[in-house]
């Protein structure tokens, strides 16, 4: 069946068998490896994506469910070359060791913190609690999720005299 | 893991989901927020023939009060629940439970109903719908059905609903009395099932006595539990700590576990008994506190 969909601003129309998981579609149709299959349980938070601006668990998605919505990944994160604020957060507070879960843990703290600009630690660490690091380096996340918080805030009132 | 092929049709319109389900009846499921479907699907413990997916029909979503009621459409998401603050003071239970399902990213997709519907006997909305006294409005081609949350909950995954009805709309009673409760939930890790956990939901009169006591209870038995025999020993009592205590022994009583993982049969049955009793004082301070 036909799913037309938009993925990081770009519309796309697939040919997809309706039980095609939507982590399977972007990884092996679409070529965008960027996230990732952790447990394939709906537990774990790799294949991270958002779903109309929300973070959703791609494992847990069928294709069809797409038509029509919008779709971020990793990939859509940096623009024209110039990261966002999210992944600088994640560069400059060594916010990752192996790098799985990363994907899912930028998406889930760019949606928090565009729903809430700033978050408490509690409020960070409730927020990525769908998502886990089996590194164990949740500290250097919660920072790199107010990093970027705190980045975005100073952006926000840059240029405001 | 995949599921095993189905069709798959989004209808726009409840009509043709009503239509669809009168002809294929047990070969099809109803697809909402799919966090409990999809993984039975990929586990291939169900193999429907078709999945019609109720995500494009209009009017199975929001929250309103209307006619002394609230009003939760079917497919409102557990985020939604989860937002809605001025549910505070009126069906606090709602709004603790809805933060201790699952994780933040499942609460973004999976549907109120569609939990009910599922009926895990470890689901947190069965336990809080029997507490609060909830009706579920279902619909099949051509009539409407209000079944009573008590008794929709027959066994594991199983409830009252026909196979050719839909869930469209879940109404909570809301009187003029002064109301409070909570929702009590252990867990072996956030976003975990429950190893056990209790709704309750209390409304007291003018004279201070319970008016009417709603005790659910989460992960005990085969299916939601209503403590039915705890309930009615609060009911024109005065909340001292003794009725509390009784009703909450008689909460414990009404539990069924089973030893498995996450304790034995007598530990879960105490852990019932301890949160009804946190809860009622939970409940009852909130709604002594509450405007009338």
């Amino acid at each position: 069946m036909k799913v037309t969909f938009e993925i990081n601003g770009t519309a796309k129309s697939v040919d997809v068998e309706p039980r095609t998981l939507v982590v399977d579609l972007i990884r092996t149709k679409l070529g965008m490896t960027g996230t990732h299959i952790g447990c394939d349980t709906s537990n774990c938070g790799a294949c991270t994506v958002l779903l109309d601006g929300r973070p959703v668990k791609s494992c847990t998605l069928l294709a069809p469910m797409l038509e029509g919505k919008k779709v971020t990944t990793v990939e859509g994160l940096a623009k024209g070359g110039k990261l966002d604020s999210i992944q600088v957060g994640f560069h400059e507070e060594h916010g990752l060791q192996c790098g799985f879960c990363t994907p899912g843990m930028m998406l889930v703290g760019k949606a928090l913190i565009e729903a809430n600009p700033h978050p408490t630690e509690d409020e960070i660490r409730w927020g990525i609690s769908g998502n886990i690091c089996r590194c164990t380096g949740y500290m250097n996340i919660v920072k790199a999720i107010q990093h970027a918080a705190a980045a975005n805030a100073t952006e926000n009132t840059a240029g405001v005299a | 893991m995949f599921p095993a092929a189905f069709d798959y049709i989004a209808p726009g319109a409840l009509d043709e989901v009503l239509s669809l389900l009168g002809q294929h009846g047990d070969d099809a499921k109803v697809l909402a927020g799919g966090q409990s479907l999809i993984p039975l699907l990929k586990l291939r413990f169900a193999a429907p023939v078709i999945v019609i997916d109720i995500g494009r029909v209009d009017g199975l979503e929001g929250i309103s009060r209307e006619n002394g009621h609230v009003r939760i459409g079917a497919r409102t998401r557990h985020r939604d629940v989860e937002s809605a603050t001025d549910l505070r003071g009126t069906l606090d239970v709602l709004l603790d439970a809805a933060p201790l399902i699952s994780d933040p990213l499942i609460r973004n997709m999976g549907t109120v109903g569609g939990s009910i519907c599922h009926a895990d006997p470890a689901g947190d909305w069965g336990a809080v719908m029997l507490a609060v006294g909830a009706e579920f409005v279902v619909k099949s081609a051509g009539e409407e059905r209000v079944l009573p949350a008590a008794g929709f909950f027959q066994g594991p995954f199983t409830t009252g609903l026909q196979s050719n009805e839909v869930m469209t709309e879940i109404r909570i009673p809301v009187g003029s009395g002064k109301s409070g409760g909570t929702y009590l939930k252990l867990e072996r890790k956030v976003g975990d099932f429950a190893s056990v956990a209790a709704a309750v939901h209390i409304v007291l009169g003018g004279d201070g006595r319970v008016a009417s006591a709603g005790i659910g209870l989460c992960a005990v038995g085969a299916h939601s539990i209503k403590a039915t025999a705890a309930e009615a020993a609060l009911v024109g009592q005065e909340p001292t700590d003794d009725v509390i205590a009784a009703a909450a022994r008689l909460a414990g009583d009404a539990a069924e576990p089973k030893a498995d993982i996450r304790g034995s049969a007598e530990y879960k049955r105490d852990v019932a008994r301890v949160f009804v009793q946190r809860g009622l004082h939970t409940a009852i301070d909130r709604a002594q506190g509450a405007a009338a």
